[in-house]
């Protein structure tokens, strides 16, 4: 197991890498192999991310799997050998955790994409590549890799939407699948631009010549430096964690993309942005964490009321689920702004739990949208007779959306909730409030389209397909799991966030 | 004064092969004229190998310091070599479909790369400007190669004015620098504008024309206007040739020129240089954005990546906070020049070569044109789209490291408000990048049929794909090999200032 060890977080970064590369070899018109030979990578990938998340020594916290590899050296005026560009990978126990996530939604996710037929090479391609640039994210403790796997990460989203996406019509005009990728694009790099801007400006005041994030957790950096560049890093990540307002590309993109890409989106991509600020944002420059941290709970919040309103107000089935996502965020993001121990483990494990509810969701939703063809609320009525299991499954990610006790939603809101009333109590009423506008629209969502009388056109409807079933039933499985036992999640998470918090001065 | 012939042997064997392809194209028939670009590839491959072989550590120069032979421009000589290699094999398609006489297109392809070769290995002004010259001379005739197409002389003629204007400028500022200081050898330079302490006037007019012709020359902002009209008229193959490897020349000159001899008086220039990457980055990014020509599109990114380089060469010298402007050379930055010239060759050759080959089966080179290619021909599409994310600076391809790894120099050289514009204006390249993408993959083809890649073709492609993939996840090789280029630009600096003071 050593050597398992000293290069499993590797191997989880280079399998889905090279399987996408293997993956252009096998010839397209053979289907079938390329769904096998995906399904195998996604796999193998997803037990490896199992059994780091396992096998993570919460007593002992702090960084594990750590192995270092040169890559490029810097000259300057620092010395050598210390200098440059490392590949340094390591988990703690807030990134362990998001590495299990990723490991459930790409393989989830996998079966979920196993009827594409058309170009499905390219998609299986585009699509382990994006995981590869995910769980780079998570592993990376090099800020030139972290933002190289950022990178990665957003790249293939323009094909994947654009090509496999799906356009929605609305009354009045027509959101493209072209619109809603560009858009995710255009927002997402914007962000990345100020993320690399304020990497270089970490660079050159650290002065150190590494971008090593271990070794630039010991630089110092002054208050004022930290106030400016604090908020480069929270709006350049927020954009991706969908803050308000810089959201909108978030349901856009979502409802255009195709089911495993929204899956994959929603439920771990937009986890990157909020990692990124406790990861980079917040061990760096705790000062100016501390500074801003007031703004961002209150942009937290309008997340959470702004968010869940909208949903109240969507006709189609995703796009509720779209601006949903854009509500829960705002808990991971008034969750870390409270800079409370409780709020941060809640914030962290809402990540979790909302990653695995919001694949649910979406995959769901594609089965209902690939039977019926329609994700018109107006039209969909009680499914439920026709499509039980499904109908079921997207009941279990409703409740834990609003919070409902015994699944995974409540233990992370009541959380992020005390960790509010020790710091913000108002705005702890907000976001209650929040949830209950979550169960208002989430019960009349799901009273309309699966349960009532059942729509004339829909009575040849037939369930989900066992893959599919499956799959579902996997990512349901870590709802309840974490929603009645949560305190192994909760141990790990508090292992690598008290760490963080240490940082901060008397703070949590 | 002791002159080794045999340091030349590279250039010698250059244009003795560009006499032997013209020589050779009176033995044969038309239809077999694409031997010709078989044979110069060969016999480019052949001399790279000896040039390796022979020049590896090599440290020496001729006729008294004219023509240095140094890691820096054995580097570049490799460089140009291969990229001559790849442009003469992704031509031999393209010139059989499309033009006449084969034998004077490669055989005044093969004497540019001598007057490259000889650009990056000049440590004199005139030298310079002559090789220049070669080069120029070369280009002008290539662009216009395409001799009944009215298009192609209406560009091939705005080139050759534009040209000579520059060419003009350029030599008026070498006479101004040589009136004044006595000497055109960059050595010299250095040490005479470090001796007076300050510029007189006639050395500012000198050094300002010698940046803007060599600004015409590489296509800078406010001297790029004839870089669209040029790259539409050109053959395909000699777009792409334009594009990197006459920028890539342009620049070895360039960075030699700057560190070896502008050294001294980085203060007066290094603000211009920055003000010149600020406009050339944004303006070039942004009229990209109207373009519909595949060829105009790529000239306009292209004059944006010219911003970048200028960025790099502004940042040569350190700006303190105070604003002072230091005089020590930036390894850093001499670094990244080296790499995002390498990287971006790489890159546009194959973005380049995938037009062509486009082109070549359809009849199309605008944006429109290539709608469906990703139903047509998968392999030309994902070679094509992995050199735009790399010309848009997207992992893991080449173009990421490099843009990181430049940017990351400029900020440290304390101009990081000019990386921040260089990100945004990269941001900014994207939007037109995944317009290419969207019309590959995303757009119905207007005609279904599959496109048939010749062999040759496919084996290019695929090599300039696996040198984009492997520079962006493993550029330590490369980086070891420009590191001791960079160092060879430094220490024969020293070198001959050291030689240079028993004389005086």
């Amino acid at each position: 197991m050593e050597t398992l060890d000293s290069y499993a977080l590797l191997l989880i970064v280079a399998i889905p890498m090279a399987g996408a590369g293997l993956l252009i070899l096998i010839p397209g018109s053979n289907v079938m192999a390329v769904r096998r030979f995906a399904l195998a990578v996604a796999v193998a990938t997803a037990l490896l991310s199992v059994y780091v998340f396992l096998a993570y020594d919460h007593s002992a916290g702090g960084m594990q799997f750590e192995r270092i590899w040169k890559w490029l050296e810097i000259p300057g005026p620092w010395p050598m050998g210390e200098s440059g560009i490392t590949l340094r990978l390591g988990v703690d126990g807030i990134s362990a955790l998001m590495v299990l996530l990723t490991g459930i939604v790409l393989f989830t996710g996998v079966l979920i994409s196993w009827n594409i037929e058309d170009r499905a090479k390219e998609f299986f391609v585009l699509y382990l590549l994006l995981l590869s640039g995910v769980f780079g994210v998570f592993v990376a403790l090099d800020l030139f890799f972290f933002f190289f796997f950022y990178e990665l990460a957003v790249m293939p989203m323009y094909l994947l939407i654009g090509v496999w996406g799906s356009s929605s019509t609305f009354p009045t005009f027509i959101r493209t699948k072209e619109y809603g990728a560009m858009k995710l694009m255009l927002y997402l790099v914007a962000g990345s631009v100020l993320i690399w801007i304020a990497l270089l400006a970490i660079f050159v005041e650290a002065d150190l010549g590494t971008f090593d994030l271990v070794a630039l957790q010991d630089a110092t950096f002054s208050e004022g430096f930290q106030r400016i560049f604090f908020p480069f890093l929270a709006i350049g990540f927020g954009v991706l964690a969908g803050l308000w307002p810089f959201h909108t590309w978030s349901p856009d993109g979502h409802v255009a993309a195709p089911t495993a890409v929204s899956m994959v989106h929603a439920g771990v991509l937009m986890k990157l942005g909020a990692f990124g600020i406790i990861r980079i944002g917040m061990t760096l420059m705790p000062e100016g964490a501390e500074f801003w941290m007031p703004a961002l709970i209150g942009l937290g919040t309008v997340n959470v009321i702004y968010g869940a309103w909208s949903a109240m107000g969507q006709t189609d089935l995703k796009y509720v689920i779209g601006y949903s996502s854009v509500s829960h965020m705002g808990y991971v993001l008034m969750g870390i702004a409270t800079l409370h121990v409780l709020g941060l483990n809640g914030a962290v494990l809402q990540m979790f739990s909302h990653g695995v509810m919001t694949a649910l969701f979406f995959a769901a939703v594609g089965v209902i949208y690939e039977k019926t063809h329609t994700r018109d609320i107006g039209v969909l009525n009680g499914l439920a007779k026709r499509m039980g299991f499904t109908a079921t499954l997207f009941a279990i990610a409703g409740l834990a959306s609003l919070g409902l006790p015994g699944l995974s939603g409540f233990v992370a809101e009541l959380l992020v909730f005390l960790g509010l009333f020790q710091t913000y109590p108002i705005l702890g009423i907000l976001g209650i409030i929040g949830a209950a506008i979550t169960a208002v629209y989430i019960l009349r969502l799901m009273g309309r389209v699966f349960f009532g009388p059942l729509g004339e056109q829909w009575e040849d409807q037939t369930d989900a397909s066992v893959r599919e079933k499956f799959s579902m039933l996997a990512l349901a499985g870590f709802i309840l799991l974490v929603g009645l036992f949560p305190f192994p999640f909760i141990r790990v998470i508090e292992s690598g966030v008290t760490e963080v918090l240490a940082r901060f001065g008397g703070v949590g | 004064m002791n002159n080794n012939f045999l340091l030349l042997t590279p250039e010698f064997m250059v244009t003795g092969l560009a006499f032997l392809v013209l020589t050779l194209d009176f033995f044969l028939r038309d239809e077999r004229k694409h031997l010709l670009g078989y044979a110069a590839a060969v016999g480019l491959s052949l001399i790279l190998a000896v040039t390796l072989i022979y020049q590896w550590n090599i440290e020496d120069s001729l006729y008294d310091g004219l023509v240095v032979v140094d890691g820096y421009s054995l580097l570049f000589k490799a460089v140009f070599l291969v990229m001559g290699v790849v442009v003469v094999l992704s031509s031999v398609e393209y010139v059989r479909r499309n033009l006449s006489y084969a034998g004077e297109y490669y055989g005044i392809l093969i004497f540019t790369i001598v007057g490259m070769m000889l650009m990056a290995a000049s440590g004199e002004l005139l030298t310079a400007y002559i090789s220049l010259e070669l080069l120029s001379f070369g280009l002008y005739v290539l662009v216009s190669f395409d001799r009944y197409n009215p298009k192609s002389n209406e560009g091939g003629t705005k080139y050759i004015l534009l040209g000579a204007v520059s060419s003009a400028l350029l030599l008026y500022g070498i006479s101004q620098i040589y009136g004044l200081l006595g000497t055109t050898r960059f050595d010299g330079i250095s040490e005479t504008l470090a001796a007076a302490g300050g510029l007189s006037p006639g050395v500012v007019v000198g050094l300002v024309l010698i940046i803007a012709g060599l600004g015409f020359k590489v296509a800078a902002v406010p001297f790029h206007m004839w870089a669209p009209d040029a790259y539409e008229a050109a053959p395909i193959p000699i777009t792409g040739y334009l594009a990197v490897a006459s920028k890539a020349a342009a620049f070895a000159l360039i960075l030699r020129l700057f560190t070896q001899a502008l050294m001294p008086v980085a203060d007066e220039w290094q603000v211009v240089l920055v003000i010149m990457a600020a406009l050339t980055m944004t303006l070039g990014n942004l009229v990209a954005l109207a373009q519909t020509n595949l060829k105009r599109l790529l000239a306009y990114s292209s004059v944006g990546h010219v911003g970048y380089l200028l960025m790099g060469v502004a940042a040569l010298a350190s700006v303190g906070p105070d604003g002072r402007v230091g005089t020590q050379i930036s390894h850093l930055a001499s670094n990244g020049l080296m790499l995002h010239i390498v990287a971006y060759g790489v890159t546009n050759l194959a973005a380049f070569l995938a037009i062509a080959a486009f082109y070549n089966a359809t009849g199309r080179d605008d944006i429109p044109g290539l709608a469906g290619a990703a139903r047509r021909s998968p392999y030309l599409a994902m070679v094509m789209s992995a050199s735009v994310l790399s010309l848009a600076g997207l992992p893991i391809f080449a173009g990421f490291v490099s843009k990181f790894y430049l940017f990351n120099a400029a900020a440290v050289q304390g101009l990081l408000w000019l990386a921040g514009l260089a990100i945004f204006t990269s941001l900014i390249s994207l939007y037109y990048y995944l317009q290419i993408l969207r019309q590959m993959y995303i757009e119905e083809p207007i005609d279904g049929s599959r496109i048939r890649l010749p062999r040759l073709t496919v084996g290019l492609l695929g090599a300039l794909l696996v040198g984009m993939v492997v520079l962006g996840v493993y550029p330590g090789p490369l980086m070891d090999v420009i590191q001791h280029a960079s160092d060879a630009l430094k220490s024969s600096f020293g070198f001959m200032v050291v030689a240079q003071v028993p004389i005086n």
